[in-house]
């Protein structure tokens, strides 16, 4: 354990930084005028449902102000939604409710919110608050994911995702985000979520990351968090590489949720994946990029042939 | 190549940018450091007479070519005279003409010169002069010399050099020490060697200078010889023999005709007076500018109205400042609030200093952090409670400027011009940023927005800099292509180098 990584061994192992992120795969391959589809979770939502892409189901959209008056007449009966904001980013935003008790709802974490709660949180939403720039914004109500009890020992409250970068239609690293204690119940790393890599060829866990270090035990749990199957695994890289498909992005990160009853779903995609899938697969990502950006045309040779194990990446192959 | 364009592209914008500062440096030699001063002499000519009633007219040789200073101004004056001056070649001449005067009359002439890289050149072209007949027994001597000089030279430069060496030498023979004996002063002693430099056919004459050596109130002008070598008139000192103008000497005038002259007058008293002042070496060279007829000398900042100029002072900073964040963001990897929040909140502790600045910069924002925490619990609409934050900003403002004026704290009073706004932004981001992603981050990115704007302050505050800014803007270019330069920068980031520390790295290749 040394206090800096050595730049020239970063490199060898193919890890990819920051800037060259940006400069090389993001400037490149994702147009800047497809970004609203990604960045607005409604229209992204749209996009999917018109191309059968699998999404939780859409209850109610909020746009103007007033009508966050009309909230409890807009949800209605649904005991178990997730408000959030249609240009959120990294999670911000985002209210869970799992259940009613009496005028209050109940959040995963047990609290109890209030309607003027919510309404209040509902109006942060359309005033801006959490998107980009402060513009004013939409609040989407949408199915809660019931996650599959697979995940039950190693997840403390809301809903782990599995993260998969797809970068010129070919999947080449993926990850598990499991919310922790710390994390409250978000799905984000950077808010003290834990990954765990995922070997695309198998579907199963290897390394883990937690708080930016090395771990392969849920902190919450306790369960170790190596070698688990990933169920659906080839369902969940099919629906990756067809998001990626329907927005047109080159390089892209999908977040797809497993739900008790609906398997794989789509939650929301990500025109500036980050860097740490990297660090949860203790796997850096160029030389994998690099080999696909050689290809004239990745996506449509790994699907269709079966050579396709020239691209160590995206080893399962179908059809 | 995108790669390629970039290196391209940055490479001339960096190098027209140090290209026109180079020339600015070295032709018309501006000056690199801040408050940089050069020596300027000003000298007066004061000519006072008794005027006898009818009409005065004064004449008074004027310097015209100066190799080696610069003519800052000049300045005629006299009272109610009609003025000419008359240019021929190497010769400048002021005419100062009044139909009656009466009494003491008293005309001044004063010239500013700063030393300079200038090279002026007379260009006077003579005729060959015919050898004179010497006199006996000067006759013979001056034929001995010639002869010998004549052995151990080669052109025109080296003869007058050989034959100075001689005529100067601490042993003189017989021949010399008889020229010797017949000269009597500095201007007999000149003239009698251009007598002998006629006896080879050599054009000479005597050139006048005023040496500037101190300030004086009765300088003398000290003849040197010059000699035309066919091409161009070469000078040498005739009572050492040096060739060349002597350091600090100031030509005037040419020839024996006298320096000043007046008709209609009596007690006559002319006095040159030498004084020595320092200017702005800026203001000298961009007058030396517009007299090249060089465009940077006209097309300055300095040219503008005064204020217009201080705008340009803090603005031309403002890329270096810009230029700190990008350091800061991409090779190290600090996170900020907002891109440029830093270089605003580094302009806003110009007016307070630093340490100053810190201080309030973390009290304001603190104190109004806690406030906007309360302000959260009454669930306020997003623009309304922006606009409490900033209420509360310049309320913060008010108060620790009262309460550091009661403690008789100066510094305070320019604390009102500290941008609110920003403050009301970076306390509204912060308190975002803790909420949804917990106080360490929010203090993070606090501390990193404070270091960079403590750095880029420290550097848009650097009086080298900014004059290097003000005087040569065309470093703009050169920051835009270092701005392209690292725009393709795609290497690691110092907090990635930390941030992947333990990365073990298990073979990429499966």
């Amino acid at each position: 354990m040394s206090f800096l990584a050595s730049p020239f061994r970063l490199r060898r192992l193919g890890v990819l930084g920051m800037n060259q992120r940006n400069a090389d795969f993001i400037m490149r391959y994702n147009p800047r005028h497809l970004y609203p589809l990604v960045d607005d979770k409604l229209q992204t939502k749209t996009l999917a449902l018109a191309r059968g892409i699998a999404v939780p189901e859409l209850y109610a959209v909020i746009t103007e102000q007033h009508e966050g008056k009309d909230l409890a007449r807009i949800l209605g009966d649904h005991e178990d939604f997730v408000i959030k904001p249609s240009h959120g980013s990294g999670g911000n935003g985002i209210l869970v409710v799992c259940g009613r008790f009496g005028n209050s709802f109940r959040k995963p974490s047990g609290d109890l919110i209030t309607l003027t709660a919510m309404q209040h949180h509902v109006s942060n939403i359309l005033s801006g608050m959490y998107s980009l720039g402060g513009l004013s914004d939409q609040a989407i109500i949408e199915y809660r994911v019931k996650f599959d009890p697979f995940f039950e020992h190693i997840c403390f409250q809301g809903v782990p995702d599995i993260r998969v970068i797809v970068f010129r239609g070919v999947p080449v690293a993926a990850m598990v985000r499991l919310p922790t204690r710390a994390s409250d119940g978000k799905a984000n790393l950077h808010q003290g979520a834990m990954g765990i890599g995922i070997d695309l060829a198998t579907g199963k866990s290897r390394d883990g990351v937690f708080r930016g270090l090395s771990c392969d035990i849920h902190p919450d749990t306790g369960h170790s968090t190596l070698g688990i199957a990933i169920p659906h695994w080839e369902s969940i890289l099919r629906l990756a590489i067809q998001c990626a498909d329907t927005v047109g992005l080159g390089y892209l990160g999908a977040d797809i949720v497993m739900d008790r009853d609906l398997g794989p779903l789509m939650l929301e995609l990500n025109a500036r994946p980050g860097l740490t899938v990297q660090v949860a697969n203790q796997r850096g990502l160029l030389l994998n990029l690099n080999q696909i950006d050689a290809m004239p045309n990745p996506s449509g040779r790994c699907r269709r042939t079966p050579e396709a194990g020239t691209i160590p990446a995206c080893d399962p192959c179908w059809d | 190549m995108k790669n390629v364009a970039v290196l391209v592209w940055a490479g001339i914008l960096v190098a027209t940018g140090l290209g026109i500062c180079a020339y600015k440096v070295y032709t018309l030699g501006m000056p690199v450091k801040a408050d940089q001063t050069t020596a300027v002499w000003t000298v007066e000519a004061r000519i006072g007479f008794q005027a006898e009633g009818g009409p005065a007219i004064v004449d008074l040789s004027v310097p015209s070519v100066m190799p080696g200073f610069l003519k800052l101004d000049e300045h005629f004056i006299a009272n109610r005279y009609g003025m000419a001056i008359d240019e021929t070649g190497d010769h400048r001449k002021v005419q100062w003409v009044k139909r009656r005067a009466h009494g003491a009359e008293t005309l001044y002439y004063r010239i500013s010169v700063a030393p300079s890289e200038q090279t002026a050149l007379w260009q006077d072209r003579p005729a060959l002069p015919s050898p004179p007949a010497y006199e006996e027994p000067y006759a013979t001597a001056i034929r001995t010399i010639i002869n010998d000089v004549r052995q151990e030279s080669a052109d025109v430069f080296t003869y007058t050099r050989e034959l100075l060496r001689q005529l100067n030498a601490p042993q003189a023979n017989q021949n010399v020490a008889l020229l010797r004996a017949q000269a009597r002063s500095p201007h007999e002693w000149t003239n009698q060697v251009i007598e002998i430099l006629k006896g080879v056919r050599i054009p000479a004459r005597v050139l006048w200078a005023l040496p500037l050596n101190e300030a004086s109130n009765d300088a003398q002008m000290v003849p040197l010889l010059q000699v035309h070598n066919g091409s161009t008139w070469l000078v040498f000192n005739p009572a050492t023999g040096d060739p060349g103008l002597p350091a600090n000497f100031l030509p005037w005038r040419i020839g024996d005709a006298a320096l000043y002259r007046v008709t209609g007058g009596h007690g006559i008293n002319a006095r040159f007076s030498v004084t020595r002042s320092h200017r702005e070496l800026l203001d000298v060279v961009r007058r030396g500018a517009e007299l090249k007829g060089s465009i940077f000398g006209d097309l300055s900042l300095l040219s503008l109205p005064v204020h217009s100029q201080n705008i340009y002072r803090v603005l031309l900073m403002v890329p270096l400042g810009a230029l700190i964040v990008v350091l800061m963001r991409t090779f190290v990897g600090v996170s900020t609030f907002g891109t440029f929040m830093p270089v605003l909140i580094a302009l806003a502790f110009r007016e307070t200093q630093l340490l100053w600045g810190i201080a309030l910069f973390s009290l304001i924002v603190s104190v109004g952090l806690m406030l906007r925490f309360y302000l959260e619990r009454l669930m306020l609409l997003l623009v309304p409670r922006l606009t409490a934050i900033l209420v509360i900003v310049v309320g913060l403002m008010l108060l620790t400027s009262l309460i550091t004026n009661k403690l008789g704290v100066e510094r305070t009073l320019s604390v009102a011009l500290f941008p609110m706004v920003i403050l009301s932004m970076t306390i509204e981001r912060m308190s975002i940023t803790w909420e949804e992603s917990g106080a360490r981050d929010a203090i993070l990115n606090g501390l990193g927005s404070l270091l960079i704007a403590s750095l880029s302050y420290l550097v848009m505050n650097q009086r080298d800099l900014e004059h290097l800014m003000f005087v040569f803007p065309e470093l703009l270019l050169v920051v835009l292509g270092l701005s392209l330069l690292m725009g393709r920068y795609t290497g690691y980031r110092l907090s990635e180098l930390r941030r992947f520390r333990n990365f073990r790295g298990e073979a990429a290749r499966q």
